[in-house]
């Protein structure tokens, strides 16, 4: 099984929550300067409860995808329960073993989510 | 060029004596800008001094260590003559081409260039020939000024005239770009820096491990390069420098070897090489390093550099034949060396090694530690594909048929932009 499989090139191609939002809660934005990842996640947040998120930006298949696959999960959801993911969630949604390069790919958009959300800085994402 | 000179290479022969390529279907290594592969015959030099006389050098008096002396200053030897140095003390090793550059800017550097000073780089080099000056001209107050490169990836020679003037005192250059392939001419530059009194230092990390270069017609003030882009190992690299300059030159690391007596308060130095080789150096792989200089000038430089143009020549015609890839650099092969970068339209760089990575095709991308170079071409990155003396005409053929496949697979749909 490679990366290339057809459930991520899926979220590729047709990005769930793909986007900007007029008036968003929350709105961050973070690249990774080594391969020019780019990723924006707007959210809506009412009474905690995340009712809406889009994502923007561009970069490789792994961090398009590993964003579309973030901002389904966390639809609906409580900024507490969404609090709870870690490394290891994004891995799992991914389902596929990755080397040290395509990890920070494919951390991004939690790292993203992290720092607009709570305001983590410098969340030191695969190394947790 | 007149190829009845020399055998060509027998690239059939050469493969054998590199257990990497075994495999079905074989690895086709397309990166070897980065790093190359290792034959046989290397790591069995170094096997040999691991096995049999695995001693320190220089102070040992007994047979073993005498012997293991003895082969690490063959190497250097091999080495010097490979670049024609006059002098075998004129090859200091170092850890690699980036150790080799650190050195001059910190020790000549330091002892030479004053506030207001100039420094002209240009924008292809590599992170290794950049952050050393930027580093010197912060510690120092010198300016650095860059020499800009054409659409298709050209030095722009006019502008060295504006830019050498009695302020520069250095011109730090690649003599081929990691990225484009360029080949610079680096004899014209160094010749006009020479005549404002600017001294010259080459990065030919990328050049030495392919064709033939001498220092004195050159006549370049330093050369840097590595072992491991030239079918050594890692961990070892040279320097060329001019005698006077090495000289003159304070010492760089401090400590064992490079001493010649030590008192509570002050040292004085060793002699050249040793000034500059502080500690145990890497013993093994000055012995590989050294073999690889036979390796490949056994297989004949001339012949190796005939062998690349011509994969760059069919690599650069296949590719083109793909719609949607863009090639960076120069559109004539003879203007460069064995690398070829691109990027596919609506694909990721990532993406593009990603997908052939699945297919057995190993080749980079990124920024290639030149980010002002992506910033000048105006992408965020690009894939790159580089080649030496082991690759194939088949090879190319599977990189054409994997490049078809990514294409086929990666826009399947016409999907948003990528940026």
């Amino acid at each position: 099984m490679n990366v290339y499989q057809e459930e991520l090139l899926d979220h590729y191609e047709n990005p769930s929550n793909y986007g900007t939002l007029p008036n968003p809660n929350i709105s961050h934005e973070e690249d990774n300067p080594l391969c020019g990842d780019r990723i924006r996640i707007d959210l809506i947040v009412e009474d905690d409860v995340i009712t809406e998120v889009r994502f923007s930006g561009h970069g490789c298949t792994i961090s398009q995808a590993a964003a579309s696959m973030l901002t389904e999960e966390i639809e609906g959801k409580s900024l507490t329960e969404v609090k709870k993911l870690s490394r290891d969630d994004i891995l799992d949604m991914i389902g596929i073993p990755l080397g040290p390069v395509r990890l920070k790919c494919a951390l991004l958009a939690l790292k993203v989510l992290k720092a607009g959300a709570y305001g983590i800085k410098g969340w030191p994402g695969e190394e947790e | 060029m007149d190829t009845s000179q020399f055998r060509p290479l027998d690239v059939e022969r050469i493969r054998a004596d590199f257990p990497i390529f075994a495999t079905t279907p074989p690895l086709a290594f397309l990166d070897n800008a980065a790093s190359t592969q290792t034959p046989r015959p290397v790591v069995e030099a170094m096997d040999a001094y691991y096995d049999t006389y695995r001693s320190n050098i220089h102070r040992g008096i007994y047979r073993i260590s005498e012997e293991a002396t003895a082969q690490y200053e063959t190497a250097r030897e091999k080495v010097a003559q490979l670049v024609n140095a006059p002098r075998a003390r004129q090859i200091i090793f170092t850890r690699n081409t980036t150790e080799s550059i650190n050195l001059v800017a910190y020790s000549w550097g330091s002892a030479n260039i004053q506030a207001g000073d100039e420094i002209v780089l240009t924008v292809m080099e590599h992170h290794s020939n950049l952050v050393p000056w930027q580093l010197l001209a912060q510690r120092t107050g010198a300016v650095l000024r860059f020499m800009e490169i054409t659409d298709e990836g050209l030095l722009d020679f006019t502008q060295l005239q504006d830019h050498l003037t009695e302020r520069t005192k250095l011109v730090a250059i690649g003599h081929v770009s990691n990225v484009l392939g360029t080949i610079n001419p680096i004899q014209s530059v160094i010749t006009a820096a020479h005549a404002v009194g600017a001294k010259v230092v080459v990065d030919a990390a990328q050049s030495v491990p392919h064709f033939q270069v001498d220092v004195q017609q050159l006549d370049c003030d330093f050369l840097a390069f590595s072992g491991h882009k030239m079918c050594g190992p890692t961990g070892i690299g040279v320097l060329y420098g001019k005698l006077e300059l090495l000289e003159e030159m304070p010492p760089f690391l401090g400590g064992g070897s490079m001493i010649r007596s030590v008192e509570r308060e002050v040292s004085s130095y060793a002699e050249l090489p040793a000034k500059f080789e502080a500690g145990t150096p890497s013993i093994a792989e000055a012995i590989g390093l050294g073999h690889a200089v036979d390796y490949i000038t056994d297989a004949n430089l001339a012949a190796l550099q005939v062998h690349e143009q011509e994969l760059l020549k069919y690599a650069h015609k296949r590719l083109k034949e793909i719609e949607g890839l863009t090639l960076y650099g120069p559109s004539s092969p003879h203007q460069k060396a064995g690398v070829i970068s691109f990027n596919m339209e609506g694909v990721h760089p990532h993406d593009v090694a990603g997908v052939l990575d699945t297919h057995g095709i190993a080749i980079r991308a990124g920024h290639h530690c030149a980010q002002p170079l992506m910033k000048r071409l105006d992408v965020i990155a690009t894939a790159r594909a580089s080649f030496y003396l082991y690759n194939t005409i088949e090879e190319v053929d599977r990189l054409y048929e994997g490049l078809c496949r990514t294409q086929k697979l990666m826009t399947r749909s016409q999907r948003r932009s990528v940026g």
